[in-house]
């Protein structure tokens, strides 16, 4: 990130304190100590009990279907993000500004709204409910829905940050290449790609930690099977409720390890690409 | 072609490989119109280029000239109209089909690609029975550096590059698929004065050295006057004007277009019978119909007036030496602004916050009724 | 492309419509992809909650939506998540602040942990929260002999809902504070404005747009905010349960109707709320 404004107009020395002192204690008050707190929760009966909740069978059973369920939604994703922001940043069409608001859509709509949703199209009383029940196909309260309320949530997040850099990078290098001879595939290769690998990676980290942690909508889609159906965040949920704290703040403490990778890698590549426009959500 | 060129070219001894200098080519637009939206960019032009010439379009910024010279590349595509290339109609031709090199405002270089992958892009993405060796594309690369005077700089980044080197490569790389018609948008805008002025020299000499038929926007008259064969002018989506440098300078065909070229003074006036007056100046005006009229008289058509001549009497504020003429800045009985340049050889004295007498020796007249558009 | 009487027919069906818009390929592919998947994941599920919503009839849906239960939980998600978002415009600001003008060690740390709440599940952000604030926590602790409750109450959904919408400002603010060069404040300085009359009359007001966008931004992850909540707001009916805590028990019950119309009503205030989004990153577009 850049460096400080050099102040020529220097503040006085106790408005910067104060400043950063209370900058610091909301950010140490808001964030820095729930996640002390749940490592020193997760560690409470040593680091052995820890290890152990972690072993057990149903919560190893929830890191798989989480992975499974990042696994599935981020590819896709990442799909749609690139489709959406070649034909957003690249071309002109009607009706462009109100597509990009429809891809934000699931940014405010409720998580918990957006797994109903699903429920009503798949589900057993929903749209498509008769229809899959007779051909077999499980989707509410299995992996697959899971995997589609995931999708849902963490839907703009790569598609976001592709679109505000390719428009930012303008199309004069496209139109290069096509004056060049140059395929759609080719410049999309060659040419763009290369151009956006950063977002990219970027938009991939936080739409990876979002499905990851993603609650409310998947709660609602699961139908809470323990081992079956369950993701981490909602297996620390089930152990919560059953008194069993040092099981949840160890799975609990399994994700704010990922949140703090998320967080360094991020940062680290913020560094690395430090002409990249600082993004705002 | 010119076979003279001042500097000794590379390219008279090896020919260009693998591909061959394609013979020139004619471009003609018929009655094209563009529009954005509700805005007009283009209002029915129409165009013809010779082969091999190199023709400048020129006008304000907003005229049309870059939508025209992207229809031409296939950038983008007309609303009506027709885009020929000799016979061939290229209206719907796709960018990639038309053959064309173009020159980005901002050379729009492959940015994490170094100088000899950006310039070997438009061979490197042929199709595999059309692609050359990869020996052969390396030499043509290695040409092009040549030509562009780049040798040695193959392996740097656009980024590691000054501006005039930048603008040098994406003229390689234009010039790397062997286009038949070459279009630079503003090559030079982007320049300070020396680049420009070294860059110019060079666009000429390749031109020379290639012969491609070559278009070029630039909202600088001078460039336009002087590296350009014939210049186009565009005002407001037209065409105002299609000629030679010396016939646009000499003989305008508008009143914008002696307005745009040659810096020249604005005179009011009006015409009777054929000649233009105004206080202290008479012009023949053969053409110009009778009434109000603005008369254009550049710099260099004012000079100190001899006793017996009808002069314009003026305040001289300032004398400034700018090269061969010393420039005069006047000011009229009515608080007008008047520009003079004389020759500095026949110094005839002058002292500056002194009354002066200037006889107008030549000038364009057109007609200023509100009624006649234009 | 078509108001302008051709000379010549140039356009031949739609798809040479759209391949002549533009040189560069890929339009067709890439926005059918997007707007198929666009309707499959987003669209077609949430217009099922407004076609069950509509099976109700009117009297059963205003019934359903606005039962007293409902109303209260709505109450309680709009004004927990207005609080959360004043209180974060403030110290969103602060921090901005800090963050863009003063060098201090740890900034770069501090800079990173703003964005914790975007990459820490929201599950876990409950849990650690509830555990902070209630009455045997670390502050739940000290703030209890002073009398103050501070989870299983509304101060704890306040809490949550400050916590996931904590980004927001700090970040829409960021880039504007940094872009306002210098140079403007001391054009403002020399031209004898004080200190305080520049923060007021030539920062503040160019910050603006920003400042409300993040506080808009805030606001809306905080009505739909679920995880966080449920661990510290305690889920007292017609207290601390918020709207979707409400869905999310209407559908236990296999009400799909009731839950629908409820989801239905926080799902117009969403389309809302990103209107306003969008008119105000309109007007800030216009005014920066």
């Amino acid at each position: 990130m850049a460096r400080a404004t050099p102040d020529a107009s220097q503040d006085p020395f106790w408005a910067k304190a104060a400043v950063i002192g209370l900058a610091v204690s909301f950010i140490g008050l808001m964030l820095v100590l729930p996640l002390v707190a749940v490592f020193v929760q997760a560690l409470s009966k040593g680091l052995a009990a820890s290890l152990q909740a972690l072993g057990d069978p149903d919560a190893l059973a929830a890191v798989r279907l989480t992975l499974i369920a990042a696994a599935l939604a981020v590819p896709v994703n990442t799909a749609f993000g690139l489709c959406a922001s070649w034909a957003i940043a690249k071309h002109d069409f009607p009706g462009k500004s109100l597509l990009i608001t429809l891809i934000d859509l699931p940014f405010s709509v409720s998580p918990v709204v957006a797994g109903l949703s699903y429920v009503l199209v798949f589900g057993l009383q929903g749209w498509f409910g008769p229809w899959l029940e007779t051909h077999g196909i499980k989707i509410i309260f299995a992996t697959p829905g899971i995997v589609l309320a995931t999708v849902f949530v963490t839907f703009p997040f790569i598609a976001r940050e592709l679109i505000s850099l390719m428009q930012a990078q303008g199309t004069d290098e496209e139109e290069a290449a096509v004056s060049l001879g140059a395929s759609g595939l080719t410049i999309f290769r060659r040419v763009t790609a290369p151009n956006v690998s950063w977002g990219l990676l970027y938009g991939v980290l936080l739409c990876n930690a979002r499905a990851m942690g993603e609650f409310g909508a998947v709660s609602v889609v699961s139908g809470h099977i323990r081992g079956v159906t369950d993701t981490m965040p909602l297996h620390v949920e089930i152990l919560y409720n059953e008194y069993d704290f040092v099981g949840a703040f160890s799975v609990a403490a399994l994700l704010c390890l990922l949140a703090v990778a998320t967080l360094v890698l991020k940062t680290a590549l913020e560094r690395f690409q430090p002409q990249a426009e600082s993004r705002a959500r | 072609m010119n076979a003279f060129s001042p500097v000794p070219i590379a390219l008279e001894t090896k020919p260009l490989s693998p591909t061959p200098i394609p013979s020139p080519v004619a471009v003609s637009l018929h009655h094209v119109e563009k529009r954005f939206g509700r805005y007009p960019a283009l209002n029915g032009v129409s165009l013809k280029v010779e082969p091999g010439e190199l023709l400048a379009l020129l006008g304000p910024s907003g005229s049309g000239k870059t939508t025209l010279l992207r229809l031409i590349a296939g950038l983008d595509f007309p609303d009506t109209g027709e885009i020929r290339f000799d016979d061939r109609d290229v209206t719907s031709t796709h960018a990639g089909q038309r053959g064309v090199g173009f020159v980005f405002q901002q050379y729009a270089l492959f940015r994490h690609m170094s100088v000899a992958k950006n310039i070997a892009f438009g061979l490197d993405v042929k199709p595999r029975r059309d692609r050359a060796t990869r020996s052969e594309r390396a030499a043509r690369v290695e040409e092009l550096l040549a030509l562009v005077d780049l040798e040695g700089l193959g392996g740097r980044y656009p980024s590691q590059l000054s501006g005039g080197q930048r603008q040098r490569v994406a003229l390689a790389r234009a010039l790397a698929v062997s286009p038949r018609i070459l279009l630079l948008d503003e090559p030079f805008g982007a320049l300070d004065a020396t680049v420009r002025k070294n860059l110019r020299r060079e666009l000429r000499r390749i031109h020379h050295a290639t012969g491609v038929t070559t278009v070029f926007v630039t909202h600088d008259q001078e460039e336009a006057l002087d590296l350009a064969d014939r210049i186009a002018i565009l005002n407001d989506g037209r065409i105002e004007q299609l000629d030679r440098p010396g016939e646009v300078l000499d003989h305008p065909a508008s009143a914008f277009v002696a307005g745009f070229v040659g810096q020249a003074n604005q005179i009011p006036g009006e015409v009777t019978a054929g000649v233009f007056r105004a206080p202290g100046v008479e012009l023949p005006a053969a053409h110009t119909p009778d009434g109000p009229a603005l008369a254009f008289v550049r710099p260099d058509q004012l000079a100190p007036a001899t006793p017996d001549e009808r002069a314009l009497a003026v305040w001289l504020e300032r004398i400034t030496p700018r090269g061969p003429v010393l420039w005069l800045d006047c000011r009229t009985p009515d608080g007008a602004t008047l520009e003079a340049a004389i020759p500095r050889s026949n110094d005839p004295a002058l002292a500056a916050d002194a009354p002066i007498q200037l006889a107008a020796r030549g000038g364009q007249v057109f007609s200023n009724s509100p009624t006649s558009g234009g | 492309m078509s108001m302008v009487a051709s000379k010549r027919p140039l356009l031949v069906g739609t798809g040479k419509l759209f391949r002549r818009r533009s040189a560069i390929p890929g339009l067709g592919v890439t926005l059918g992809v997007t707007l198929t998947a666009l309707c499959l994941i987003v669209l077609i599920p949430l217009a099922s909650v407004f076609a069950a919503a509509t099976q109700l009839g009117l009297g059963g849906f205003v019934r359903a939506a606005f039962s007293a239960r409902a109303l209260h939980a709505y109450a309680l998600s709009f004004t927990a998540s207005l609080i959360g978002a004043a209180v974060n415009s403030v110290f969103g600001l602060l921090t901005a602040w800090a963050l863009v003008r003063y060098d201090f060690p740890g900034r770069a740390i501090l800079n990173a942990l703003v964005d914790l709440p975007f990459a820490l599940p929201t599950a876990v952000a409950g849990i650690a929260l509830a555990g902070i604030y209630s009455t045997n926590g670390w502050i739940g602790a000290v703030l209890a002999p002073l009398g103050i409750k501070a989870a299983y109450n509304e101060v704890g959904v306040v809490i949550a809902l400050t916590f996931v919408g904590l980004p927001f400002v700090v970040r829409t603010v960021e880039p504007v504070l940094r872009d306002l060069a210098a140079d403007v404040e001391e054009a403002a300085a020399s031209l004898g404005a004080g200190r305080w009359r520049t923060i007021a009359r030539v920062i503040l007001p160019a910050l603006a747009p920003a400042w409300i966008t993040g506080f808009t931004l805030a606001f809306a992850r905080a009505v739909g905010e679920y995880g966080s909540v449920i661990f510290i707001a305690g889920n007292m009916p017609y207290r601390t349960e918020i709207a979707p805590l409400l869905i999310t028990i209407e559908l236990e019950q296999f009400d799909y109707g009731a839950a629908s119309a409820i989801a239905a009503v926080m799902l117009v205030v969403a389309f809302l709320m990103l209107l306003a989004i969008n008119a105000v990153q309109a007007w800030s577009r216009r005014s920066v």
